[in-house]
């Protein structure tokens, strides 16, 4: 089984986002898989167009919701939805090369709107195995 | 919840004592039932809340508390400036003025026999909901500025809604002291296409019939009558809101410390009320209460005109419009003194009692109508503020029912066109872009409001005065 994965844990209200990586860089971007397909199902999307991000922050888990709601804006924003991302991480500052496709909602079907990322259940941290897990809930 | 914890000081109040760093005690109003399924967080968000600092009285939670980030959802609590009082972005949250509106239309429910699925297709056509969806509003810099001082009160000055509406909204339609050099280029960015949309989620308009009446005098005050067609909107201050949260959410975090703060949870987020920080965030969230009010003025004037095209005899006045997730200045007696506090409602409604001067006077002996919105297919409630729910918490009530499973769950048990289909068998129409949106929203997958509101009832926190049943429900 593959290390880099993500997934989606239960929230009362809304929904917590995980990514899985071997590295740090790669469960940021498996965070952001996971982020997108709170919203749509990931293989409808298509990654026509590349655009650039960077963040930086105190600490790794701010970095982390700084990431995802540096992405939840440009969705609002520019109405894409995002599936494909590649993150470079140096100290506290993030870079990143993202990929997606305009909005489309016959074909997308978006489920909810993201409002934000938030500091609960948030967590950035090395496994027993060595690899990578980030994850907090955002707000839908 | 293990109810064990608490110490019962009536049948629908459950105390908790102060510990370690909690400055007051902690009260959760519900009835045994409702306490027993509420999550576990809920206990510990209460008594998180009680350890910050100039607290005053308790904090409490709503009937329909559930896990929310820091506060508690149907959370509240009052803070003192003058005691170190602090101001929350998390105590607000993200949805800055997320409220609900009620229209009167005139109509019976009879009317709408030839029209329901006209009118249900032209509101759908009309009002934009979902995620991407768009306004017919463009605001450049200097119209922004306007319409985040201004509130409904800009609304209605670009012709949006009527002069009339402006005293059923709380703070008469606009919210002073709103500052929008404080809201950032990015929220302005967020909101630009985004006035007179309704949002996803949880959000909706939807058009419904009296079912009960609980309170025939406080109904007829409020011009409600069984049978009675309104109209209630529920949505809040979109993109801009979200992004106000988002950005003093982050500063808070991290300036906490500088200010002598030890959060107990990171989500708690807050600042000194006297303080800068605390000054910008209270500037920028009254520019996104006004926000919200603006936007939903603006899908009031958009209801109207469906309803003027379809059934022109139809009128829809305001009966009022509440907001769910605020801090405001309120006065409210605290130990016999009259005390100016800072009073966040986290998924709560203010619920005002009879006589209180910030009332309209049509409504003033009434009480302020309490608006509860139910979810996609169930029941909502009219309520009424009483002169017991200003001495129980600062004058405040539930706002809804609340989930009681994740969308994760509701995923799993319901398909969108199933939901759809349901409830069309019971008459009622949906109108959505979103089929999974639908599923998510699944009326199984919320508590049952009639119990929240049952608690609210008996706990004192506002009366039920009428119950509303949906016909139709456009679903962002």
């Amino acid at each position: 089984m593959a290390t880099d994965h993500w997934e989606h844990f239960p929230h009362e209200a809304d929904m917590g986002v995980r990514g899985m990586g071997t590295t740090l860089e790669q469960a940021f971007e498996q965070a952001a898989l996971a982020l997108t397909a709170v919203v749509t199902d990931l293989t409808d999307v298509a990654p026509r167009k590349m655009i650039q991000l960077s963040c930086e922050a105190p600490d790794v888990e701010l970095l982390l919701v700084d990431w995802l709601n540096a992405l939840i804006f440009e969705m609002a924003t520019r109405r894409m939805l995002f599936n494909r991302f590649e993150v470079r991480l140096e100290g506290q500052h993030l870079s990143a090369n993202v990929w997606g496709e305009a909005l489309d909602v016959a074909r997308h079907h978006p489920a909810v709107e993201v409002k934000g990322a938030t500091y609960t259940a948030l967590k950035v941290a090395r496994q027993a195995d060595g690899s990578w897990l980030a994850q907090c809930v955002v707000d839908v | 919840m293990d109810i064990a914890q608490f110490e019962r000081t009536s049948e629908f109040a459950w105390h908790i004592k102060p510990f370690g760093r909690m400055r007051v005690p902690g009260v959760i109003f519900a009835s045994e039932a409702l306490l027993r399924e509420m999550d576990a967080k809920v206990y510990e968000q209460v008594t998180n809340v009680a350890m910050l600092p100039g607290i005053v009285g308790a904090s409490f939670a709503m009937p329909d508390a559930h896990w929310g980030y820091g506060f508690p959802i149907g959370g509240v609590a009052a803070f003192d400036p003058d005691q170190g009082g602090v101001v929350s972005a998390g105590g607000v949250g993200f949805d800055i003025s997320c409220g609900v509106r009620t229209l009167h239309t005139s109509l019976q429910f009879k009317d709408l026999d030839a029209v329901k699925t006209r009118l249900a297709d032209a509101l759908y056509h009309t009002i934009p909901a979902g995620l991407g969806s768009t306004g017919a509003i463009r605001l450049d810099a200097k119209k922004m500025d306007a319409m985040l001082r201004g509130g409904a009160h800009w609304a209605v000055e670009q012709g949006f809604g009527e002069e009339a509406d402006l005293e059923r909204i709380e703070e008469g339609g606009c919210m002073r002291g709103a500052d929008p050099a404080q809201v950032s280029v990015q929220a302005k960015q967020r909101q630009r296409d985004e006035m007179g949309t309704l949002g996803s989620g949880n959000h909706y308009l939807e058009v419904q019939q009296v079912t009960e009446v609980y309170a025939p005098d406080i109904a007829a005050a409020y011009g409600l009558k069984l049978g009675d067609v309104v109209v209630s909107i529920h949505c809040g201050s979109r993109g801009l809101g979200h992004q106000i949260g988002t950005e003093f959410l982050r500063q808070m975090v991290i300036s906490a410390l500088g200010y002598g703060i030890d959060l107990p949870d990171r989500e708690l987020a807050c600042a000194p009320i006297n303080s800068p920080l605390g000054q910008n965030y209270l500037g920028a969230m009254r520019a996104g209460i006004n926000c919200a009010l603006a936007n939903r003025q603006i899908l009031t004037h958009l209801t109207r005109q469906v309803f003027s095209q379809l059934l022109p005899q139809s009128r829809l006045p305001l009966l009022y419009d509440v907001s769910h997730n605020t801090c405001k200045v309120e006065t409210h007696s605290v130990g016999g003194r009259q005390k100016q506090l800072f009073v966040h409602r986290k998924g709560a409604t203010r619920a005002f009692g009879p006589g209180h001067p910030d009332l309209p006077a049509a409504l003033r002996q009434a009480g302020q109508p309490v608006l509860i919105g139910g979810s996609m297919g169930t029941a909502s409630y009219i309520l009424a503020g009483t002169r017991e729910s200003m001495q129980r918490a600062f004058g405040s009530a539930c706002h809804g029912s609340g989930r009681a499973m994740s969308r994760h769950q509701a995923l799993r048990n319901w398909h969108g066109r199933q939901v759809v289909d349901e409830l069309a068998g019971r008459g009622i129409l949906i109108r959505s872009p979103s089929s999974r949106g639908v599923a998510e929203e699944a009326p199984g997958a919320y508590k049952d409001v009639s119990a929240v509101v049952d608690s609210a009832d008996q706990a004192g926190l506002a009366r039920k005065v009428a119950r509303l049943e949906p016909i139709i429900c456009i679903k962002g």
